[in-house]
């Protein structure tokens, strides 16, 4: 019994964080300026990290852990990158 | 499938809920990044994934492994910690980056440069 | 603190880490030592500014404070995307004059008003020390600025 509430909960869990993924990415098309993608980006990265901690709980697994602290790393770097590069790499004067 | 029949129902209903609850609220987040109409309303939206959203599947993912394991198995707390660190940085560096180009193209409804004369008013990304 | 442990906090957290990653062994609590040890040495050689704890009591308090605010935000924010565009809303731009100068403080306050979802940080003037918050539910601009005055005392206890 509680083995189908659990599986229930992260099927509908995972579904919900694929269409915040699909949200992110829609953003992230769309612009319209290169701010909102770069917030688009941020978005799906910490959907993609909590995607990655379920399927760790499905499994019982603490392998998906590591991948998840990679991605939340390598993300974080890459915003605060391409937040920078906003602000100096282009030159409107 | 095995290991989760292992867990007890009250554990089983606890973490059920906290992880529709966290990816719900995450879900609500990046809805808000798509209805909101202007950058600086849509920069509030992923605070609520990453307060909450990411809160309560952190705190499920805690529960569940500490009972599998009857161990404290505390490793999430290390992202949990981490998220909760570099969001705000991330989303300031932004939005100041949005400030900064909305000013320097003259963008109407957003506050403008402080007045001259001071250090820090020409290039407001060096004011901290 | 003295030459071989020159931020205890940061060591102590390393360790922790360490850890926390891996298995609690002997082996690992001394390796991780040894390298909490030598990053908080290379840290030193970068020589940032030590922050001052002045009131370590009243850090549980600030904790407990922010994690109410929090909770109640996300609902208030939740709400507001629930509801669209049925109601109107308005957003805007407001300018808070702040007292508070330590430069650990400060980031610390950055953290918090970011953090909680419907209002975000814009920039500070250190210069006049005046802060550029946008709120997302502007009602009253008094309310957004007493909530903020309320982090800056608990802060301004902390650190100064």
């Amino acid at each position: 019994m509680s083995g189908v509430i659990l599986i229930l909960a992260l099927t509908l869990s995972q579904m919900l964080l694929v269409a915040a993924m699909a949200c992110a990415i829609w953003r992230l098309v769309r612009g319209p300026r290169a701010q909102d993608r770069v917030l688009g980006l941020d978005a799906l990265y910490v959907a993609a990290m909590l995607v990655l901690l379920t399927f760790g709980i499905r499994t019982g697994s603490t392998t998906y852990f590591e991948a998840a602290l990679v991605i939340a790393l390598l993300g974080f770097v890459s915003t605060v990158a391409l937040a920078k590069f906003l602000m100096r790499g282009e030159v409107i004067e | 499938m095995s290991h989760t029949t292992d867990l007890p129902a009250w554990v089983a209903l606890i973490v059920a809920f906290l992880l529709v609850l966290g990816s719900g609220l995450t879900l609500l987040g990046a809805i808000g990044l798509v209805r909101f109409q202007s950058f600086y309303e849509r920069v509030h939206a992923p605070t609520l994934g990453t307060t909450w959203g990411a809160g309560a599947i952190l705190i499920a993912s805690i529960i569940c492994f500490s009972v599998l394991q009857s161990r404290p198995v505390l490793h999430e707390v290390l992202i949990t910690i981490f998220v909760v660190v570099t969001t705000p940085v991330t989303l300031m560096l932004l939005a100041r980056a949005a400030l900064y180009r909305d000013r320097t193209e003259g963008t109407p409804g957003v506050p403008q440069f402080e007045a001259a004369g001071e250090p820090g008013a020409e290039r407001p990304g060096t004011s901290d | 603190m003295n030459r071989w442990l020159p931020y205890p906090v940061l060591t102590a957290s390393l360790v922790v880490m360490w850890l926390l990653l891996n298995r609690f062994s002997l082996g690992h609590l001394i390796l991780g030592s040894i390298i909490a040890l030598g990053a908080s040495q290379a840290m030193s050689a970068l020589q940032p500014a030590q922050p001052r704890v002045r009131r370590w009591d009243m850090i549980p308090r600030l904790i407990w404070v922010v994690f109410v605010d929090i909770c109640h935000s996300n609902i208030a924010v939740a709400g507001i995307i629930l509801k669209g565009r049925r109601r109107q809303r308005d957003s805007g731009f407001v300018t808070i004059p702040l007292e508070l100068r330590d430069r650990t403080g400060l980031a610390v306050l950055a953290c918090i008003v970011t953090s909680t979802p419907g209002t975000a940080w814009l920039e500070y003037h250190s210069a006049n020390g005046r802060l550029l918050i946008h709120v997302l539910d502007l009602v009253n601009e008094q309310d957004w600025i007493d909530t903020v005055k309320r982090y800056e005392s608990l802060l301004m206890e902390i650190f100064e």
